[in-house]
């Protein structure tokens, strides 16, 4: 666990997969983290799949400052839904974060896990 | 080695706890301990209300904390001490008995931008619900109260209270010690300069983070209203401290009604107790009353003043590191004897970037070294200092050196782990 804490999360916190932002970006939003200053903006451009009213997340990326498990957490995540369906998206729980991560996280904790997917599913939802 | 830690159970239970968290809420000796189980098992009655012996015991128990919490911070008369949950209760009961029938249209409240929520938003949502000015004094990058005649140096951004105190001020409400810099207000000054300017001014002290650590006297400073809460020196939670000068006590309306703080109840009306019963409606936290005169009992004799002194002994030593790295930002006042045992910090990457306070606690908690991080409920100081969250570690009479060494192995492990 503690190995876990050290590399694969330190890693994305340090070398984050698709920070920056989206060309052309068909949805986006963010959130501050209140209690601590975190922030995450999410930026996805998404196309329709034909005779569906799902679609395809076509590029994803994330930006802000925050923990390494908020920021790690939301890498990993546009890593795990990149090319999928938004449906998936929106499928994915707390617990899907939690082994993504593959630590064991404490309350306080899970809120900087879970900040990206809220973001994420948010913009999806076309939430002001 | 600190000659309080065998009072403390938790202390012999956990050897290698570094309590650094106060702050928050303080570990509890034995005799506090005692006290509490000693109501519950031999004499845990209803206060006022038996004329049976335990009940009369009890209520004994009780009054007498009250009388030890009177004297404890010099107040005048015992019936100037209402019991209540805590410091944030303690000052709503202003805000709502006072406040809400007292402050009108175009009033203004003084408050600082330094203030813990407790003793900041009760006052902004009364400035708003009654239209009222709600001031804010600002700190200086030190962490201190910018007025004119106060211990700091003079910056071109001091202010003199006469520019802020009018004849429409009705009540200054301040921290005596700041939970976040470990500022400790200069509140005797600021109570007499305001009461020259406005005799008729109220001044509202919140004394969380003061009454544990260090002499407190109301009567000497000269203030209106007091509040401190029991959890954190020592005592159980759930109890806390008011005292009000009794003139003003006796014209407040009550808080809450209900049982014990009446005389009489007919159908259409009711007559209230004087203070403090008037305040101190239902049955009160009777075990945890008892617990804080236990608490007082430890205090006094230990005397304050020499954990005051054991306080600044591990600052200077804390600071004394604190200065040899480059890479961590304290915030507060720098001179450990001009402070209080609370300093929050936060750690940074040789490129300057922030090391995340959540890291922080994490690598520290492996070493089981606790210590609060977050805004530590003071978000418009936390913006004022710019910044979003910092690392708070806060000292008090059973902690060592070694405690201290120990936290600044860690700040090195923290920095090892995220450069």
């Amino acid at each position: 666990m503690d190995d876990l804490y050290r590399e694969l999360i330190l890693d994305y916190y340090k070398n984050p997969r698709n920070f920056g932002a989206v060309n052309k970006s068909t949805h986006s939003y963010e959130l501050n983290n209140p209690l601590c200053g975190d922030k995450i903006r999410m930026e996805i451009r998404a196309e329709n799949v034909k005779g569906s009213r799902d679609q395809v997340i076509k590029d994803v990326k994330f930006s802000g400052q925050g923990c390494a498990i908020s920021i790690a957490s939301a890498s990993m995540l546009t890593e795990k839904i990149m090319g999928r369906k938004t449906s998936y998206l929106q499928s994915l729980t707390k617990d899907d974060i939690v082994k993504m991560l593959g630590i064991e996280l404490s309350v306080t904790r899970l809120k900087c896990a879970l900040l990206g997917l809220e973001v994420l599913q948010k913009s999806i939802r076309g939430e002001d | 080695m600190s000659p309080f830690q065998k009072d403390f159970p938790i202390l012999q239970k956990q050897k290698d706890l570094v309590y650094l968290d106060s702050a928050a809420t303080s570990l509890k000796p034995q005799g506090v301990i005692d006290a509490v189980n000693e109501y519950n098992s031999s004499y845990s009655a209803n206060v006022f209300r038996g004329l049976y012996s335990i009940s009369e015991r009890a209520t004994e128990a009780y009054e007498k904390a009250r009388d030890k919490a009177a004297s404890y911070i010099g107040a005048s008369k015992s019936e100037e001490i209402i019991f209540t949950k805590g410091t944030t209760e303690s000052i709503n009961l202003v805000a709502y008995a006072w406040g809400k029938l007292t402050i009108e249209k175009n009033d203004e409240i003084v408050t600082t931008v330094m203030e813990h929520h407790a003793n900041f938003v009760p006052w902004q949502q009364l400035a708003l619900e009654n239209e009222a000015v709600l001031k804010i004094v600002d700190i200086d990058d030190e962490g201190m109260l910018i007025f004119r005649n106060s211990k700091n140096k003079h910056t071109a951004r001091m202010v003199n209270l006469s520019e802020i105190i009018t004849k429409k001020t009705k009540i200054v409400v301040v921290s005596h010690v700041s939970n976040v810099l470990g500022t400790i207000n200069p509140i005797k000054e600021i109570i007499r300069e305001v009461k020259r300017l406005n005799p008729r001014c109220l001044v509202l002290v919140d004394g969380a983070q003061a009454v544990p650590h260090m002499n407190v006297n109301v009567s000497d400073l000269g203030c209106d209203f007091y509040a401190f809460s029991g959890h954190k020196m020592l005592g159980p939670t759930g109890v806390g401290v008011l005292w009000g000068r009794y003139e003003l006590l006796e014209k407040m309306t009550p808080f809450m009604f209900g049982g014990s703080m009446i005389e009489e109840v007919t159908l259409s009306r009711s007559t209230f107790k004087s203070p403090p019963g008037k305040f101190e409606a239902g049955t009160p936290p009777i075990a945890e009353v008892i617990g804080l005169g236990a608490a007082i009992d430890y205090l006094t004799k230990h005397t304050i003043g020499k954990i005051r002194e054991h306080e600044v002994e591990l600052l200077d030593y804390m600071f004394s590191k604190f200065n040899r790295l480059s890479y961590v930002d304290v915030y507060g006042p720098l001179i450990p004897k001009d402070r209080a045992g609370v300093v929050a910090f936060n750690v940074f990457t040789e490129n300057k970037k922030l090391i995340h306070p959540h890291d922080v606690a994490e690598i520290f908690q492996r070493d089981n070294i606790c210590v609060r991080v977050g805004h530590h409920c003071a978000m418009p100081l936390h913006r004022r200092l710019h910044i979003g969250a910092s690392v708070r570690t806060s000292l008090y009479l059973y902690n060592t050196k070694e405690d201290i060494d120990k936290l600044f192995l860690s700040i090195t492990k923290v920095k090892e782990v995220f450069g």
